[in-house]
């Protein structure tokens, strides 16, 4: 057993955090990092783009795809090991719907989707949003009811997704349409990659409960999409969803980042006085942060082994599922932990006179509630973990 | 990075779960647990010429010399077994202190017959103080001629009374501060003014008090230096804990394996109960604990073979378990519904054994201070 990295990836490691010690420097003055931050102004989707192709430059964006595709092959824990890098330094340089779409083209796509659709995603030009979800189609996607008709060298798509993150701001979408109604739920849907300005699209925002832009409804209005837009076959598409689900999901990024966070967390302790004393010698706090303290290695300690365990069986869902489940519901207790020791500082926005970390965990105590939420719900993760991991019975 | 068992060491777990599974049923676990002794000599013959009680001991004292990760691997199997007697007395608590601070004339004489399960120790540190801290220790050492005087009440020393030997750490340097002044003596529990009495604890792991009253144990019966013995017993604490967070995993397993087998036949409203989500969420919840305490007890005990400091590992990883067996053997009995409240059923000597480990080396409490230490708040 050898929990220390080979020499190899120490060098690796080095390479990522000169880079992303570089980025982080050129933030703009409202960055405070983490996933939605960069969809919610001009100067924020600026510097997001700034940093993919500053990524995609250095052949960054493709790392774990093959050598044949402009890949460097890296394994699940050398990928962790750059999630973590640009997350602790809070450089958005991971665009997650590319890992998702490319995934699942590597695993299903033909030899033509990969040649048109790879280069242009390592070159960081893609910006995809996901279209999958539906109002009447969260957890049970599979029902999902947007249609896709065969018109000769096209499918005419109709029907309304949610929950698309960054629509507003992507030039690419991917989506998952009902190509067959006759057959079981999961056998009739097909994934079709389009252009955004593609005409009959109309995307409209949707407020978080924070009033910040992130998400949108994504309407079909006899959307022509060109037949060689399919990944894989028709009515294969649930499996090529399936895949896309098949990148590193160890959570390392999202730990490097709380990390960072729980950092500042304890500056702010240290220098935030009640009673002539700092706080972060009150036996309260101190018990707070050391649980925490507690939580983030549970999650390091489960993420070096979601690492390894993907390296040895990729088509392991229990494990990783676990570490979503655990990692988003971590990440909302913390973020609900640190308002409450800020004390009233803590509910002072971003921007606001005397807020400080930049309202960093107001934001977060919020924005974390969709985490718990999306990417498959904890109720989904836990079903996944009693159905494959513990084999219970699924009722009918 | 390599984080898995080495073929090594998964043999060498296996092959205990076999041993165990055959020589020490859950009834026999039972009725040891009311009995005097509490363990069986024949058992623990058996697992001496495995080798077992000398597992981490030099190669040139008649151990196997394997290091402290091979020794989680038994102690995993141990605690699914819910195994009784003076092991862990013996080999996690006693040698280690005979290895680090014995002389070579002590080592040489103890070493082999403790790797050939000849001896049984006992370690008596704590008191009514009830704490771990060096703080804790009233009992004095008071030097008379070639001799010590030891007075003082030791409590909740495991396997005091079936040892033959007691390592009792006691003050020989009274005006100091607590870590200083603190020595570590080899007393025989037959001397003169020792009276050692049961305790009846929650998991019924024979714990004991010892009085000293106006003992004499010869100079020589001092292990290490003078003054200076909280250091060994500060390493020694913090390897007991990681060795109690092996225990603590394997109960956790069995635990969570024998819930979701329960689960799976026993039928009500015409499903088997492992079909409802509240039943399956209860699941997940468990297997994840119980994996991540595994994770973390094995980084802990690889932390703790680097022989780099890693006090905060250590904190980390026995909060961790701590919770998580509690969690899973309260949740365990939860799901077993009636049944698992019941003497009858087996469930109910990992719950009482979870409450107990918890408490020992290092609770949830003490834990969460010294991860607030270590953070440098």
């Amino acid at each position: 057993m050898d929990f220390n990295l080979t020499p190899e990836q120490q060098a690796l490691k080095a390479e990522f955090d000169e880079f992303f010690k570089e980025e982080e420097k050129r933030a703009p003055e409202g960055w405070v990092g983490g996933f939605e931050t960069r969809f919610e102004n001009d100067d924020n989707w600026e510097y997001y783009r700034s940093c993919i192709d500053n990524a995609a430059k250095k052949g960054w964006l493709s790392l774990p795809w093959p050598k044949a595709y402009g890949g460097r092959e890296l394994s699940y824990i050398e990928q962790a090991l750059f999630a973590q890098s640009a997350e602790y330094h809070r450089v958005p340089a991971i665009d997650v719907h590319l890992s998702i779409v490319s995934a699942g083209i590597l695993a299903f796509g033909s030899e033509e989707i990969k040649s048109e659709w790879l280069p242009r995603m390592a070159k960081g030009e893609i910006d995809f949003a996901q279209c999958w979800s539906e109002p009447n189609a969260g957890s049970d996607l599979a029902s999902l009811t947007t249609k896709a008709v065969e018109d000769g060298d096209d499918y005419v798509i109709n029907g309304q997704k949610i929950w698309t993150t960054g629509a507003h701001r992507a030039n690419h979408l991917f989506i998952l349409a009902r190509t067959n109604p006759d057959v079981k739920k999961s056998k009739g849907l097909t994934y079709f990659l389009c252009d955004i300005n593609t005409p009959g699209i109309t995307v409209r925002r949707l407020d978080y409960m924070n009033r910040t832009h992130v998400y949108n409804e994504t309407f079909f209005d006899d959307v022509r999409v060109p037949k060689k837009n399919i990944v894989g076959e028709v009515d294969n598409g649930w499996y090529v969803t399936m895949a896309g689900a098949n990148f590193e999901r160890s959570g390392a990024g999202g730990i490097a980042a709380m990390q960072r966070d729980m950092e500042d967390l304890v500056q702010f302790c240290k220098e935030h006085q009640r009673g002539g004393k700092a706080i972060s010698q009150d036996p309260m706090v101190r018990r707070k942060l050391a649980k925490m303290a507690v939580d983030l290695e549970k999650a390091r300690q489960w993420a070096y082994w979601v690492s390894w365990q993907q390296s040895a069986d990729p088509w392991a869902f229990s494990e990783p599922s676990a570490a979503k489940y655990f990692m988003t519901e971590f990440m909302v207790r913390m973020s609900n932990e640190a308002v409450e020791i800020m004390g009233l500082y803590g509910t002072l926005k971003q921007g606001s006179k005397w807020a400080k970390l930049k309202g960093k965990f107001e934001s977060n105590c919020q924005a974390t509630l969709g985490f718990t939420i999306a990417g498959g719900s904890s109720e989904t993760q836990k079903n996944i973990i009693a159905w494959m991991g513990l084999g219970l019975p699924r009722m009918k | 990075m390599d984080i898995d068992l080495t073929e090594e060491q998964q043999l060498l777990k296996n092959s205990a779960r076999d041993f165990f599974e055959k020589e020490l049923p859950k009834e026999v676990v039972k009725e040891l647990e009311v009995d005097p002794l509490g363990y069986s000599p024949d058992l623990w013959r058996k697992m001496a010429e495995l080798g077992w009680c000398g597992l981490t001991i030099p190669e040139q004292y008649g151990g196997a010399e394997f290091g402290f990760l091979e020794l989680v691997m038994l102690l995993d199997e141990m605690g699914r077994a819910c195994l009784p007697g003076p092991f862990f007395s013996t080999v996690v608590l006693g040698a280690p202190i005979i290895m680090a601070a014995g002389s070579e004339e002590q080592k040489s004489e103890l070493l082999p017959k403790l790797a050939s399960g000849d001896l049984v120790l006992a370690l008596a540190l704590t008191e009514p103080s009830a704490t771990y801290d060096a703080s804790g220790i009233a009992t004095t050492a008071t030097a008379d001629k070639d001799s010590y005087i030891l007075n003082g009440t030791k409590l909740f020393v495991h396997d005091a009374h079936c040892a033959d030997y007691i390592l009792c750490v006691a003050k020989t340097k009274v005006w100091s501060t607590p870590e200083e002044g603190i020595s570590i003596f080899m007393v025989d529990p037959n001397s003169s003014g020792i009276t050692i009495t049961p305790l009846e604890t929650i998991a019924d792991d024979h714990q004991n008090e010892i009085i000293f009253d106006n003992v004499v144990v010869p100079a020589e019966n001092m292990i290490g230096e003078v003054d200076h013995g909280w250091p060994v017993i500060k390493r020694v604490l913090e390897e007991a804990a990681v060795a109690k967070c092996a225990e603590m995993i394997g109960g956790c397993d069995w635990t969570v394996e024998t819930s979701a087998n329960y689960a799976k036949e026993r039928v009500q409203y015409d499903h088997p109960i492992g079909a409802y989500g509240s039943i399956q969420h209860y699941l997940a919840d468990m297997w994840i604990e119980a994996g991540m305490a595994r994770r973390m007890t094995y980084f802990a005990a690889w932390s703790l073979e680097q022989e780099t400091p890693c006090s905060a590992e250590v904190a980390k990883a026995k909060t961790c378990v701590n919770e998580a067996y509690k969690y899973c053997t309260r949740m365990g009995v939860q799901i077993h519904g009636g049944i698992g409240t019941t003497h009858d059923h087996d469930i109910g000597l990992f719950y009482r054994r979870s409450r107990q480990a918890a408490l020992l080396f290092g609770d949830t409490e003490d834990s969460l201070i010294k991860i607030a230490q270590e953070m440098g708040l």
